[in-house]
């Protein structure tokens, strides 16, 4: 709403939109062209990739002929930006990366399929870190995600956080009312933080990885950005299920999300592991945590520290997983099903050739110590030491979940947003320490959400994450809510860019 | 561990990317950044600790080994650089 009380469409939650659209205070149609009309102005922010402004109108017309005949869906005319991770039938998907340019998808990913299923129009596809390879969206081989936040008095381009930056930057800049995005190691949570927004990565196997761009299998998990911790429950709902394509998604039933967000901490235990209170962590950090910690006592939960002994772990033992998935995951981009070929002496050369010019130098990287950590006479002393220590983590959580904790509360990330080119040039383990608080959770496969706390001294959104009980997402959308309310929703930017 | 400039071709070349001589020192110093990065891991005493193989336990799903797919060639071969009457074609591999 502005000041003079005219509604500015793509300002609404996505939970008033739907019931605006549901009380047709105004159309499918109006709602998608504000948003169009603000993603052409915003395009210096380079967020989507490819904008699908044609297919949107159409998409929103169909909306509106549901709602005028009385069937709308739960989605129905609520726009939405789709990560470049996700398959779209017709669309061109990337990736983020040059290896895939051209390539249209025959296929739609069983997210975005739920998501069309229920009712909402594709905006267009977001841009991300080459192949969710990164944590600040500069990977991408499509250029850099510049963040719509900036620091008080400056003007230095910052970065909106990655691998799903371009879905955070469009939630943040209104240019959709909540995007897809996945996180393997923060790749949700980091990016909502960094920008003022909510992310959660679900428990893993509560979304169908079908369809999407795989990067390390075993921690790949699809989930929702939006404006709201409501708005978060209400995609979750829609794109999580069963499916029988992928054969790690859980055969369960989705719980009614949007009904948890009302349910409150009253009774509930929440933990505060102390060995998350990190070496060199700031005055800043340490406040904002004590004070959601607060927040959730304020509400009616018991605060209780506890000790998840394996930690420091999780990052390093993720640097052997990850890549070596990956390294796996792909080899499939060869030059002759899809993607990029370039031509080389043999047929080795083709592929040696291509790849290498197909893939950026941080894909490249950890495809290579993949190999590395996988090939013989290093494969016990890396990788199956790492999926011990893995188990240990897990075990950890198992441990505090049976001695009555709820839910755990950290910081989402060390800092606020940090700017463009500022970290990870000379050495890569700089941009890692940046999933130091998220990486836990994917290698223990729980659910994680990041809601906005606060902003720091120089007016910068700073996130607090809480990490559930495996398939218990219901509890963080409860707590989130509680935060939320106590923080206040973080006023978003003004649209300097437009 | 730290790898040295031969182990950085050899990689480079199981994993099918081809790296010019000057990529070799910068890859090599990224790489070795990473090792020693995950060094620590040597620390963890994971005596009788199984290791991971699936995060949430759960069965591995089965269906019944019957035909649910198929009839796609257009599709399948749609995106590839070079085709030929539903093949895909790459450089000669036999002589």
């Amino acid at each position: 709403m502005t000041a003079s009380g005219t509604t500015i469409l793509n300002e609404l939650t996505l939970a008033e939109a739907r019931d605006g659209l549901k009380a047709k205070a105004f159309s499918a149609a109006d709602l998608t062209r504000a948003h169009l009309a603000a993603m052409e102005k915003a395009r210096g922010l380079n967020a989507y990739l490819v904008e699908t402004p044609d297919q949107a109108l159409t998409m929103a017309q169909a909306a509106d002929a549901k709602i005028a005949a009385g069937e709308a869906r739960p989605l129905e005319g609520i726009p939405l930006g789709i990560k470049d991770l996700f398959c779209t039938e017709g669309v061109a998907t990337t990736a983020g990366s040059k290896i895939l340019e051209g390539f249209t998808p025959a296929y739609e990913s069983a997210v975005t399929a739920n998501l069309w299923r229920d009712g909402a129009v594709l905006l267009g596809k977001l841009n991300l870190d080459e192949f969710a390879m990164g944590s600040s969206n500069e990977t991408s081989a499509y250029g850099d995600v510049v963040s719509p936040w900036r620091r008080a008095g400056s003007d230095t381009r910052l970065v909106p956080g990655g691998s799903s930056g371009g879905s955070a930057a469009a939630v943040a800049a209104h240019l959709c009312l909540g995007a897809t995005a996945t996180d393997t190691g923060g790749s949700i949570r980091q990016p909502a933080a960094f920008t003022g927004t909510v992310g959660i990565k679900p428990t893993y196997g509560r979304v169908s990885r079908w369809g999407t761009v795989a990067y390390a299998s075993s921690l790949d998990q699809a989930g929702p950005i939006a404006r709201t911790v409501r708005d978060c429950a209400i995609l979750l709902g829609s794109m999580a299920g069963a499916d029988a394509r992928d054969t790690t998604c859980a055969d369960l039933p989705v719980p009614d999300f949007e009904a948890a967000v009302a349910r409150g901490v009253k009774g509930l235990t929440i933990g505060i592991p102390k060995e998350y209170r990190v070496e060199g962590m700031s005055a800043e950090i340490q406040a904002l945590w004590d004070q959601g910690a607060a927040m959730l006592k304020d509400a009616g939960a018991t605060i209780r520290e506890i000790s998840l002994p394996h930690t420091s772990y999780a990052l390093p033992a993720y640097y052997i997983v990850a890549p070596a998935e990956a390294s796996s995951n792909l080899a499939r981009y060869d030059g002759v099903r899809y993607g990029l070929r370039v031509p080389g002496k043999d047929i080795a050369g083709m592929y040696e050739n291509t790849r290498a010019a197909g893939f950026g130098r941080e894909v490249k990287r950890r495809i290579m110590i993949g190999t590395y950590v996988l090939s013989a006479g290093y494969y016990d002393a890396y990788y199956v030491r790492a999926q011990k220590i893995r188990t240990l983590i897990k075990r950890d959580f198992e441990e505090a979940y049976a001695a009555g904790i709820d839910a755990i509360l950290t910081p989402a990330t060390p800092a606020a947003a940090f700017g463009v080119g500022e970290k990870g040039s000379g050495d890569p383990v700089e941009m890692y320490l940046q999933d130091v608080f998220t990486i836990t959770v994917n290698m223990a496969g729980l659910p994680g959400i990041s809601v906005p706390a606060g902003l720091d001294a120089q007016g910068l959104p700073l996130g607090l994450q809480l990490i559930g009980r495996p398939f218990d997402e219901e509890t963080l959308f409860a707590a989130a809510q509680v935060i939320e309310d106590a923080a206040g929703r973080t006023r978003l930017p003004p649209a300097w860019w437009a | 561990m730290s790898v040295d400039a031969t182990t950085v071709r050899r990689i480079a070349h199981l994993a099918r990317i081809a790296v010019s001589e000057d990529e070799v020192a910068p890859l090599q110093g990224e790489l070795n950044a990473i090792l020693a990065f995950v060094e620590q891991l040597g620390a963890v005493d994971v005596t009788g600790v199984e290791p991971m193989t699936s995060v949430t336990p759960m069965a591995m799903k089965k269906r019944r080994d019957v035909v649910t797919d198929g009839a796609k060639a257009d599709a399948i071969v749609a995106n590839a650089p070079e085709t030929e009457d539903h093949y895909f074609l790459v450089p000669k591999v036999v002589e």
